[in-house]
């Protein structure tokens, strides 16, 4: 039970008309990977921003290791700063430098010195192999470096999880693999994640539990050995055919970085 | 006859004109600064109550004629800045009103600088954990300056001109300097009034000229532009 990093209970959010979750619970325990997928427009992003209160749920608790979030006595800011999140288009900050954009959090919001915060930051670029391009301003860098600084400035926090969600989908297909790589990399070293994501390649190499959404719902989860070998419900295997028809060839290429990571 | 002594029409007007037109130019942008961002940020964040008065001071303030406000600050609540000495009354009119006019057009400046920031930016900062004030301070404001930066630079030009209109409510800026010199010598007209719009032009071109091609490139808000 203590365990248990990331409690998500009974999670329900509308917006106007549309329910977009409708009851979504599981629980993410220490170093845990889980992969959630599913259509696009099926809550996905909504389901990571409820989780760290940024878009409030209607109805439903989050907890953090047993603090309930929206408690009038936990401060929410500084709950959000114990929860990582790396976004689909990055989202660094356009007017600083990627050391800087990795030690505002620990400076200005840990409270480090200025140097312990430029420290740690380092560390953390060095982590992600990005510690030469520490100078370079966002828009001097790649799309695979940026996200790999935003992977950073999560690191950096040393929060208890890292949400991540679709962080390659906005990449070229050739800057994806130094990307999921460094997901990889931090997975193993017992990172607890929970990642929103089509790489199946990646979710079959680390994922602990595989959660497929639709429709607002938990239609079906397991590990990725079920998904992969004998899935349920006809929704996952229609999905799950259809990432291989879309994704099929490049998916392989980036399964074999997986694999031959796991070997 | 000998011709008018332009360089001494120059150095009079610079000396006597330009400081209260400066001051009225510092004070009116300082004030619509202050008054402009706060605008801005509730256009951008505040509540619906918040939105609405903004939007109804933008249209309302814009709507009037600055000599209209500048009569309005100077003569027309008389008592209003009583804290200051009666002589600087009508200059401190004059700024004020030029302030809170300044502050409409720049309240649309920085809401569209603001908003050119991109919402991605504000949501990672409070992901970090960073307070909404944070975020502002750390992230939104310092490139939301830099990308107002032209526009801003354009009100700059238009405030310092329209400080001539003090010139009615007898602020001895640019204009009023040169009307008395006028006045005692007609003959000076013409070139009184070509000295006037080389000091404007020597206020502002450069300025704008600099800053016209700094910053993020948005698009022209706020006012017609005066120089690029
Ligand atoms: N702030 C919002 N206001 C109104 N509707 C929203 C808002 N955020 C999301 N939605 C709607 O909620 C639904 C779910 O959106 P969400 O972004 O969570 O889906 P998703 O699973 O992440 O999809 P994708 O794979 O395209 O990223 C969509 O129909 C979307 O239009
Ligand atoms: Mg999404």
């Amino acid at each position: 039970m203590s365990d248990i990093v990331l409690r998500v209970e009974d999670v329900w959010k509308s917006f106007g008309d549309l329910q977009v979750l409708r009851g979504i619970s599981f629980d993410v325990a220490e170093s845990e990977v889980k992969v959630i997928f599913g259509p696009s427009g099926s809550g996905k992003s909504t389901l990571l921003r409820c989780i760290n209160y940024l878009d409030p749920p209607d109805k439903g608790e989050i907890y953090l290791r047993g603090k309930r979030l929206g408690d009038p006595d936990t401060d929410i800011n500084k709950i959000r700063s114990r929860i990582g999140f790396v976004f689909q288009h990055f989202n660094l900050f356009a007017h600083l430098k990627a050391i800087d954009n990795v030690a505002i959090g620990p400076e200005k919001v840990l409270g480090l010195s200025k140097e312990e915060a430029r420290e740690r930051a380092m560390r953390a670029l060095k982590h992600v192999k990005m510690d030469k391009w520490a100078d370079h301003y966002p828009a001097q860098l790649s799309g695979g470096q940026q996200q790999r600084v935003g992977i950073a400035r999560a690191l950096a926090m040393e929060t208890d999880v890292i949400l991540f969600d679709e962080p390659t989908s906005a990449l070229d297909p050739e800057l994806i693999g130094e990307v999921l790589q460094t997901m990889l990399d931090i997975a193993k070293e017992g990172t607890t994640m929970v990642v929103v994501t089509h790489e199946m390649g990646f979710a079959r190499s680390v994922a602990d539990e595989m959660i497929f959404i639709d429709g607002g719902v938990i239609v079906e989860r397991g590990t990725p050995h079920h998904f992969f070998t004998s899935p349920e419900s006809e929704r996952v295997q229609q999905f799950l055919h259809k990432l291989d028809e879309l994704y099929g060839q490049t998916r392989d290429e980036r399964r074999t970085i997986a694999e031959r990571d796991q070997e | 006859m000998q011709g008018p002594d332009i360089p001494r029409l120059f150095a009079v007007i610079m000396e006597r004109g330009v400081p209260a037109a400066l001051q009225i130019t510092f004070f009116g942008l300082g004030l619509g600064l202050l008054a402009g961002l706060s605008l801005a940020l509730m256009r951008v964040y505040g509540t619906a109550p918040m939105r609405t008065f903004a939007e109804l001071y933008e249209k309302t303030l814009r709507g009037i004629p600055v000599l209209v406000l500048i009569y309005i600050f100077t003569f027309g609540v008389p008592g209003l800045f009583w804290f200051v000495d009666p002589l600087s009354r009508p200059i401190v009119g004059a700024y004020v009103a030029l302030g809170i006019r300044s502050a409409a057009y720049q309240s649309q400046i920085f809401r569209g600088a603001i908003l050119s920031v991109g919402e991605g930016q504000v949501l990672a900062a409070r992901s970090l954990g960073m307070t909404n004030f944070q975020a502002q301070v750390y992230i939104v404001l310092p490139q939301a300056f830099k990308i107002a930066l032209p526009a801003w630079s354009n009100e700059y030009a238009v405030v310092i001109k329209d400080s001539s209109f003090a010139s009615d409510v007898g602020v001895f800026e640019i204009l009023k300097v040169s009307l008395n010199i006028t006045a005692s010598d007609p003959r000076l007209w013409l070139p009184a009034m070509l000295v006037v719009t080389l000091i404007y032009f020597i206020f502002t071109y450069p300025v704008t000229r600099y800053f016209g091609k700094k910053g993020g490139g948005m698009a022209q808000v706020g006012r017609e532009i005066v120089w690029q």
